[in-house]
């Protein structure tokens, strides 16, 4: 095992994680807003339909990510006016979302499926780039990598260092007090459930414009719902979407890597992993968490908020 | 006008009514359909099956009307589709194996209509019809180029699930690089699906970075030749002509040539010739064809367009002996080829050589 | 400007006309997507493919009375759960998993004829069903780890158990080694009622069922039943449920019923078990127990009402070269006018001039 095969490996894990990072940063700030947006791979798929389609037809990497970025916000505003102008349950809605967005995407792709694109290529800095071991484990990604990481910066410190942070945690735990003390919740609701929607379409444009370039009606393969066990994995902390994401992109090649190394583990079990293991470090959490009065999720989380004045 | 003048006339206007009517259903087109697994986008498998179709509307022209439906999943739903098929068609393919229960039972209500079933093997009643392709042909072609091909010894090959039709791929492809080439081995990977880009890349990805540099698949898209292509290795495409999608890494492709199979068997329908059969074509009666060769040196090139040759002369069996099973126990002598059942349509061990585990 | 009053008092007449409302602004919606996607083929004929063909054609209708059996007994069973709160995401694990243990049984006792086999198979169904969504009832009442999440990672482990399942021990030993297993044989396969179609007991369980629950929920469950006011969990909790009888009580059944429904698949339409047994009818449960408000009868109207746009959606892809998906766009759109149409029960549309206030 040469460190060229351990470099690729990780780039390998790196690559399947960042859809999820997306989809989940998205979905941990919905969550902590107290919503529950089960559409997560409607949105994605959608924004993996726009993402190729604008690339198909521009051939500019910008614009079809943005394409991804605003058909991502669209469809969840579908969402957001339901549950919190319509006060619609979240649940339903979130699954009516999931398939609208899959059938929807399958429906107007499907002039697409014998197109394949240009990936977006990676970037190169000079001298940086080239470095050994560090160049391409650093250095050589393609941009959407680096937002990724960039996101969740940008999440941890609007939750936690801002104001407008501060106060949407707090809706998510306590909707009525929030709101008399006077924030408007259904506002915040409504900015973070499309936040969602673009952070879904963009994860979902990586699969298309990144990992693939071509389209095929199932191509989130689930990956939306593997980012709301993550959300919830990493107990609604922004870094720790990242180590969820890895570990579950992680399963996925490590068992092909073992399968080339004929290391004798059955590929269904090995799969099973990481989803038994995202419930394990669940129930590890809440047995830590149970004499602590201290819980991290969002109190509200599902609860339709009701205005009283 | 006499009552029998009138009685002749009428008698002739309807005898020439009853001969218009029964000339026009002579001459209705006979109705294809097309049951297919995955979507025709895909490049490959269905993609492949699609395009037989297509020769079979060009050959046909207004002879045939054809209908299709892709991604047909392969439960209790087929057999409402196949019935739905059924009741308006004369003659249905179903390209999966995964049909096989659904097509026999509703071939069983529905004695006037033929059903051709891809890769099957019961044919319980006389309008159903099996068909495949010796695949494994086209596999050692492959194998051969590969052998000479590679410069690290280590062919990858992207496995989808362990039926006999993949074994046998396996098994050919290895023992044709390793004729030409001794010290090659095989990295197998399973996907266990048929199409997934997104596995299928992945897979790639690892089997070079485990050191292949020739990739091989049995899975539908063409994810695996982008891939090889990014990466500067080499691949050879799958079930249609995959050049497109590796200028540089493209070697040859398999091509899955269902055209004049399918042509010839909704002539049959309509020329009221067509009886069930078993169909098992290769190289020779060229259902199994191969994709222009290139990005190779010209000797390298030229012993794979001997090896075609041989393999449609019918001088080539790709499983001719001396070979042994992986366990080191005899399958086949010197000079010897293999029956075809049980151990070519059942294949269920890798030849010695082969360093993986058997999937179990 | 438009403004959602709250209403008095809920209006008994939004209960009935809000569903037709609902199906109403699908089709129109439907209608204009299609026109404009569909520039080469005639909308109308594609309506009428949908929803009108199947209920003309005696094929189709036994077709369609297949289709809702399974989609009627997982929806009661998360019906039951939802009024309470508990969310079972995962009835398509359930239905596996029950599936697998009622069909290991029937493939264990392979040629064995007898009365008692289908029961035999049902109750290890059930308790395979139960015994996979007590899973998530266990996690949610030692440790509050809620059951949306549990549930649903574990329908993927059900899904690659499966895959495991019948390359291993369940494959059929004359059947080429693919991943299928043996054709049950007659002892365990279900009856069928309507002969020359492939319409089962099962349907008559399924609607036993129903009302089972019906009377059931009107006995035990009036503290939590949800009075007409439309969606029935508007009222309910996400998380903070805490009797712990209720927990268990609804992923049990609703796993049990899920396990049963898999098992009837598997003995009723397919024969025997395949890699396609998830067909995502617990995820459309769903949709069915929510267009029926939870209500045990309403449901069996749902279910035809999605089953109505499987049959019709796939002969759409027949005979007109529509992609499968159309079916999902259609249940999706339902449940989105549904769910806003119901808010026209608690509130009223009224249109008033913008009154800007200042204090």
């Amino acid at each position: 095992m040469n460190e060229g095969l351990i470099i690729a490996i990780i780039i390998g894990i790196s690559i399947a994680s960042v859809p999820l990072i997306f989809a989940a940063i998205g979905e941990l700030i919905v969550e902590r807003s107290g919503v529950l947006n089960l559409g997560v791979e409607g949105m994605m798929i959608v924004g993996a339909l726009s993402g190729f389609v604008v690339e198909f037809h521009t051939e500019s990497s910008l614009l079809a990510v943005l394409a991804a970025l605003l058909a991502g916000m669209a469809i969840a505003s579908i969402f957001a006016f339901l549950t919190q102008i319509l006060l619609t349950n979240h649940v339903a809605t979130g699954l009516a979302l999931t398939l609208f967005g899959l059938g929807i995407a399958a429906f107007v792709g499907r002039s697409y499926s014998e197109e394949n694109i240009e990936l977006i290529s990676a970037i190169y800095i000079p001298f940086l780039s080239d470095l050994p071991i560090v160049g391409p484990l650093l250095f050589g990604y393609n941009p959407l990598v680096y937002l990724a990481i960039f996101m969740v910066f940008l999440v941890w410190w609007f939750l936690f260092k801002t104001k407008q942070g501060l106060i949407l945690r707090a809706i998510g735990d306590n909707h009525d007090a929030a709101h008399a003390i006077g924030h408007n919740v259904i506002r915040y609701r409504i900015l973070a459930i499309l936040f969602g929607g673009a952070m879904a379409g963009i994860g979902g444009a990586f699969l298309s414009l990144v990992q693939v370039p071509i389209w095929g009606e199932d191509m989130t393969a689930g990956r939306g719902w593997i980012a709301l066990g993550l959300v919830v994995f990493s107990s609604w902390q922004p870094f720790k979407v990242i180590l969820g994401a890895v570990i579950f992109g992680g399963i996925t090649i490590l068992q092909l890597h073992a399968q080339g190394f004929d290391i004798r583990i059955s590929a269904q079990y090995m799969s099973m992993l990481p989803y038994l293991a995202t419930i394990a470090i669940l129930v590890s959490l809440r047995m830590r968490d149970k004499n602590k009065t201290s819980r991290t999720m969002p109190n509200c989380l599902g609860r339709i908020f009701h205005s009283t004045s | 006008m006499s009552n029998r003048r009138l009685t002749s006339i009428l008698k002739l206007s309807l005898l020439s009514a009853v001969m218009a009517f029964t000339s026009n259903a002579f001459a209705d087109p006979v109705r294809a359909a097309f049951v297919y697994i995955g979507p025709t986008g895909d490049h490959g498998w269905t993609y492949a099956h699609d395009q037989g179709a297509n020769y079979v509307q060009d050959q046909l022209g207004d002879d045939v009307v054809i209908t299709r439906i892709e991604s047909v999943a392969e439960n209790s739903d087929a057999s409402r589709v196949i019935t739905s098929l059924a009741r308006k068609n004369d003659i249905i393919f179903t390209t999966s194996f995964g049909y096989m229960e659904q097509t026999i039972k509703v071939a069983a209500n529905y004695p006037d209509v033929k059903f051709e079933h891809a890769t099957g093997f019961k044919r319980p009643t006389d309008n159903v019809s099996t068909y495949s392709a010796r695949f494994y042909e086209g596999r050692h072609v492959i194998g051969k180029i590969a052998g000479r091909m590679t410069q690290t010894n280590v062919i990858g090959y992207i496995a989808s699930f362990p039926i006999p039709e993949v074994i046998r791929g396996i098994n050919a492809a290895f023992l044709a690089a390793k004729a030409v080439n001794p010290d090659v081995q095989m990295k197998i990977v399973w996907v266990y699906t048929w199409f997934d880009p997104g596995k299928e890349a992945d897979a790639a990805h690892a089997l070079i970075a485990q050191g292949a540099d020739i990739i091989m698949q049995h899975t539908d898209s063409t994810a695996a030749m982008t891939v090889a292509e990014e990466s500067g290795v080499y691949a050879f495409g799958q079930a249609s002509d995959m050049s497109a999608w590796g200028t540089n890494a493209h070697l040859t492709s398999i091509i899955d040539n269902w055209g004049p199979y399918y042509a010839d068997r909704v002539a049959a329908v309509r020329d009221g010739t067509w009886a069930s059969a078993d169909t098992f074509d290769g190289v020779e009666q060229g259902m199994v064809e191969f994709a222009a060769l290139e990005n190779m040196p010209e000797d390298v090139k030229s012993q794979a367009e001997r090896t075609i040759k041989g393999l449609s002369n019918g001088l080539i069996h790709p499983f001719t002996g001396p070979i042994n099973k992986q366990d080191g126990s005899p399958w086949l002598a010197a000079g010897e080829t293999p029956p075809m059942f049980p151990d070519i349509l059942t294949m269920d061990f890798y030849v010695e050589g082969i360093d993986s585990k058997y999937p179990d | 400007m438009i403004r959602l009053i709250p209403r008095t008092q809920p209006s008994k007449a939004m209960i009935f006309l809000s569903p037709l409302l609902a199906l109403t602004l699908t089709a129109v919606t439907a209608f204009i997507i299609f026109a404009f996607i569909l520039t080469d083929i005639e909308v109308s004929r594609v309506f009428y493919t949908l929803f009108v063909e199947p209920l003309i054609d005696t094929y189709y209708i036994s077709e369609l009375l297949v289709k809702v059996i399974p989609l009627i007994m997982i929806a009661l069973g998360l019906s039951i759960g939802f009024r309470a709160g508990v969310w079972n995401i995962g009835a398509e694990g359930q239905y596996v998993i029950g599936g697998i243990a009622g069909g290991a049984v029937g493939l264990y006792f392979y040629n064995v004829e007898g009365f008692w086999l289908i029961p035999l198979m049902s109750i290890a169904a059930i308790l395979g069903g139960m015994f996979y969504a007590g899973i998530a009832a266990f996690f949610r009442t030692k440790y509050q780890v809620n059951e949306i999440l549990v549930t649903l990672m574990l329908t993927y482990v059900a899904v690659l158990f499966l895959s495991a399942m019948l390359q291993g021990p369940m494959r059929n030993p004359s059947g080429f080694n693919f991943p299928e297993s043996r054709l049950f044989h007659d002892s365990a396969l279900l009856p069928i009622i309507w002969q020359g179609t492939r319409l089962n007991l099962a349907l008559i369980i399924a609607v036993i069922l129903s009302f089972v629950a019906w009377f059931g929920i009107k006995k035990h469950m009036s503290g939590m039943q949800i009075k007409i006011t439309g969606s029935a969990p508007r009222a309910a909790k996400f998380a903070g449920f805490d009797d712990k009888k209720t927990i268990w009580f609804s992923l049990l059944i609703s796993g049990g019923v899920a396990g049963l429904a898999g098992l009837f698949e598997i003995i009723g339409p397919a024969g025997q078990i395949t890699p396609g047994l998830p067909q995502f009818y617990g995820f459309t449960a769903i949709i069915v127990a929510f267009l029926a408000r939870l209500h045990p009868i309403g449901i069996i109207f749902s279910a035809l009402l999605i089953a109505l746009t499987y049959i019709g959606g796939e002969n759409v892809q027949i005979d007109f070269n529509l992609p499968s998906s159309i079916t999902n766009v259609f249940q999706g759109m339902l449940l989105f006018y549904f769910l806003a149409c119901d808010i026209l029960i608690q509130y009223k549309l009224v249109f008033i001039k913008a009154i800007r206030q200042r204090l």
